[in-house]
């Protein structure tokens, strides 16, 4: 019982010290019952995580031991999908691709939301900042399929970016940059931090306003500077929200889909090609539903060995 | 508390991201299990070829998003039988490829609807042998190749076996040039040879003209396979292509012949006749540039009819691919508009006798040239719609029979499996024009890419 009040909600764990008062003076019946009351609000959430997250996290794992088309009879394979996906000719550019959008999709943002958050939070607290917050917010509005044709047009050889560098007399530069073999990695990052910026900006932002004035005030008493406040009061307090955006954002660039998908597709050559779209293909170009289960897991698996070391070194001195 | 919050909703948005790449997994299981293979299914004897009858049907059909032509068909079609009306949904064919397993398996399953793939639909029962059909309207007469791309053998090959699918029409690709850019650099008439074509390119460039308009972007998928496939069938002959196309064993891609046409190809990128950005150009993008003026020649196929009328009404004309010598025959990539009945299908009998009724009515088939644009088949002597005059058109019905009367039809070698496309020839293809693989490489690769796929 002890160890279901740990694991249940915030709420039952701050009331654990009052749990140990009173289980001298009340009977256990009535704990017994608090629990099962505190188990009857969480279920329905509880529901919707096991059918939506958990069934097909371990129905990815299932068939990931099948060879399946998604429709005709499934042949057990044991851990041969698996084999052949290490086999797989693109696999390893791939991987090597979603490591280079860490750059992009995470160390970007997130350097870059620190420096515009707390430039927002010092300058323009006021309406400016506002709109600033509103306007870094939009791409995580803007439907990214429509943001991805638009990034289309932008970026393409007859496009607006190339029309400026030929008015600026850098002909030489324009390029079309989602078919170009050594930029078009960069130009879908560059979509990524365009995304991405907003949302780190917002959670900084937030995790900035918990800070105590009075910090600042004391640090401007003494003189110091915006950098100096920067780097001693606002990025060490934050770390625990640092540690989220970097968490969500290195997510974002591994198991990188939808910005790629809607931008280059993986091409040109499979220059741009990511783990999420070789299992797109394989699920449902090639109707490999097995294969397709095991690069996620590999995935997964993938994600979760960076993602522990993030999450490890923002909780710690904290 | 703090820490464990931020680790859940970690943990959650974690589990969320990659599980919502495998989104399968979350729809197909349930039906997976109430798929029943079927084998033939028998249609009802009775006097004469089946009807939809006198009682009110309601067809359940699922079409293709963008293409005007099953929706006007079906118009016409309620005009003329007012007891059969339509649910018609639609969707895009890259989302149609992900969802008919699922719409063949489910309990409303469609009485019509495009097929993009057929093989292991049919492999699985899910979709209906139509040869109890085909002998009852005496589609077996009609002329040979029509139904030849519908046809699965037991081995899951196709070009043989049972028909699982009809064409609504037969579309045709060849070469479409801009008439005053092309009267510009002199050419009087279409070229009857690959030099001539050759020729003509290298005087487009000459004259400050973009050669040839194509696309190649991924998204898209590359166009480049138009003008490769056209080249292999000039160098050599379209049965080992269609034999590679419909999987038989031992098939390759990687012949002497289609090296030879490989190697035309780069000539052909390296000489600068496409567009320096093709890597990133859709196909929607290129066929209004090419509209727009820029482009002397275009690889593409019929359907696009009505959209380069549009844009340059008068001004387009078409040519098939020209043998590598004078007087040879000309070949082209042709391809049924496929349809399919499912097998759980309600209405079957009334969707058969759609499929004859769109091949041998006289206002269908006037429909399906008018709006869209390609060959209606059907049996011999059928009634032949004459297109708008001016129309491209025209000229594509008119090389039809050019090519039906070679022999010398083809599917698309981006058909040969269902990813081939995706994973072979597009990302090889762009390899070529970024000058990071050649003729042969491109050859190789694509043929491993297949035998992968093949293997799995």
């Amino acid at each position: 019982m002890k160890n279901s009040t740990d694991i249940t909600s915030s709420e039952l764990e701050s009331k654990t010290a009052a749990h140990k008062h009173l289980r001298r003076i009340f009977s256990r019946e009535k704990i017994r019952r608090e629990v099962w009351i505190s188990w009857g609000f969480m279920l329905p959430a509880l529901l919707v995580y096991a059918m939506f997250v958990l069934l097909p996290l371990f129905l990815s794992i299932y068939y990931s031991f099948f060879r399946w088309n998604g429709v005709g009879p499934m042949t057990w394979v044991g851990l041969k999908n698996y084999l052949t996906i290490l086999q797989f000719p693109n696999l390893l550019g791939s991987i090597v691709n979603a490591f280079k959008l860490i750059l992009y999709f995470s160390f970007v943002p997130v350097g870059l939301g620190l420096i515009v958050a707390s430039v927002i939070n010092r300058v323009a607290p006021g309406r400016f900042g506002a709109v600033a917050r509103t306007v870094l917010f939009l791409p995580q509005i803007i439907p990214l399929v429509a943001a991805g044709i638009i990034w289309g047009w932008l970026l393409a050889f007859p496009g607006l970016i190339n029309e400026i560098l030929r008015g600026l007399g850098l002909e030489a530069l324009t390029r079309a940059w989602l078919g170009d073999f050594t930029w078009a990695l960069p130009s879908v990052g560059v979509i990524g931090i365009w995304v991405l910026l907003g949302f780190c900006t917002v959670l900084l932002l937030t995790g900035m306003s918990k800070i105590d004035p009075a910090l600042y005030e004391s640090a401007r008493i003494d003189g110091a500077s915006w950098w100096a406040e920067f780097t001693n009061i606002t990025v060490p307090l934050l770390k625990q929200e640092i540690g989220v955006c970097l968490t969500v954002t290195v997510i974002n660039a591994l198991a990188a889909f939808d910005i790629v998908w809607v931008s280059t597709a993986g091409g040109p050559g499979n220059s741009t090609s990511v783990p999420g779209i070789q299992i797109y293909l394989l699920g449902f170009s090639q109707r490999s539903v097995g294969l397709a289960s095991a690069l996620a897991v590999m995935l997964m698996l993938l994600v979760l060995i960076v993602i522990l070391p993030i999450q490890r070194l923002s909780r710690e001195t904290r | 508390m703090n820490k464990n919050f931020y680790r859940l909703i970690a943990m959650m948005m974690l589990v969320m991201l990659i599980t919502a790449c495998v989104p399968t997994s979350t729809t197909s299981p349930t039906q997976a299990p109430e798929v029943v293979p079927t084998e033939a299914v028998e249609v009802p004897v009775e006097a004469g070829p089946p009807t939809c009858g006198t009682e009110p049907v309601v067809l359940n059909a699922y079409f293709e998003t963008g293409f005007d032509i099953p929706f006007k068909l079906a118009e016409e079609f309620t005009k003329q039988y007012p007891n059969v009306t339509w649910d018609i949904k639609q969707d895009q064919f890259a989302n149609l490829i992900t969802t008919t397993p699922l719409l063949l398996s489910g309990d409303n399953a469609p009485d019509l609807l495009r097929l993009p793939t057929m093989v292991s639909f049919a492999k699985d029962g899910l979709l209906m042998n139509l040869d109890g059909y085909a002998a009852e309207f005496g589609w077996d007469e009609w002329p040979v190749p029509q139904l030849d791309q519908n046809r699965v053998a037991e081995d899951g090959t196709r070009g043989s076996g049972e028909l699982y699918a009809m064409g609504l029409n037969y579309s045709l690709t060849g070469v479409f040039y801009n008439k005053e850019q092309a009267a510009q650099i002199g050419m009087t008439e279409p070229p009857k040879t690959l030099a001539e074509l050759d020729a003509l390119l290298a005087a487009a460039k000459e004259a400050g003209l973009q050669p040839i308009m194509m696309w190649g972007s991924a998204k898209s998928g590359m166009g480049l396979a138009f003008p490769l496939q056209q080249l292999m069938a000039a160098y050599g002959p379209v049965g080992p292509i269609n034999d590679w196309i419909f999987n038989k064993p031992g098939a390759t891609i990687d012949t002497p012949e289609n090296l030879l046409a490989a190697q035309h190809l780069e000539r052909w990128i390296k000489a600068g006749y496409f567009p320096t950005d093709i890597n990133a150009i859709e196909y929607t993008d290129a066929a209004a540039r090419f509209g727009a003026g820029e482009g002397v020649f275009t690889f593409n196929g019929d359907w696009q009819n009505t959209g380069y009328d549009t844009a340059m009404p008068g001004n387009v004309g078409f040519f098939l691919m020209p043998p590598l010598e004078a007087g040879g025959a000309p070949a082209a990539m042709s391809a049924p508009l496929t349809y399919g009945i499912a097998t759980k299908a309600k209405n079957a009998d009334c969707a058969a006798f759609f499929f004859n009724w769109v091949a041998t009515n006289d206002e269908a088939r006037t429909i399906n040239v008018a709006i869209g644009g390609s060959n209606p088949g059907g049996p011999l002597g059928a009634m032949m719609p004459a297109a708008a005059a001016g129309s491209v058109t025209n000229e594509t019905l008119a090389a039809g029979p050019v090519v039906g009367a070679a022999g010398n039809s083809m599917d698309f070698i981006a058909n040969a499996t269902s990813a081939i496309f995706a994973q072979g020839w597009t990302p090889e293809l762009q390899k070529m024009v970024g000058g990071e693989q050649d003729a042969a490489g491109l050859l190789q690769a694509v043929q491993a890419e297949y035998l992968r796929e093949l293997a799995q």
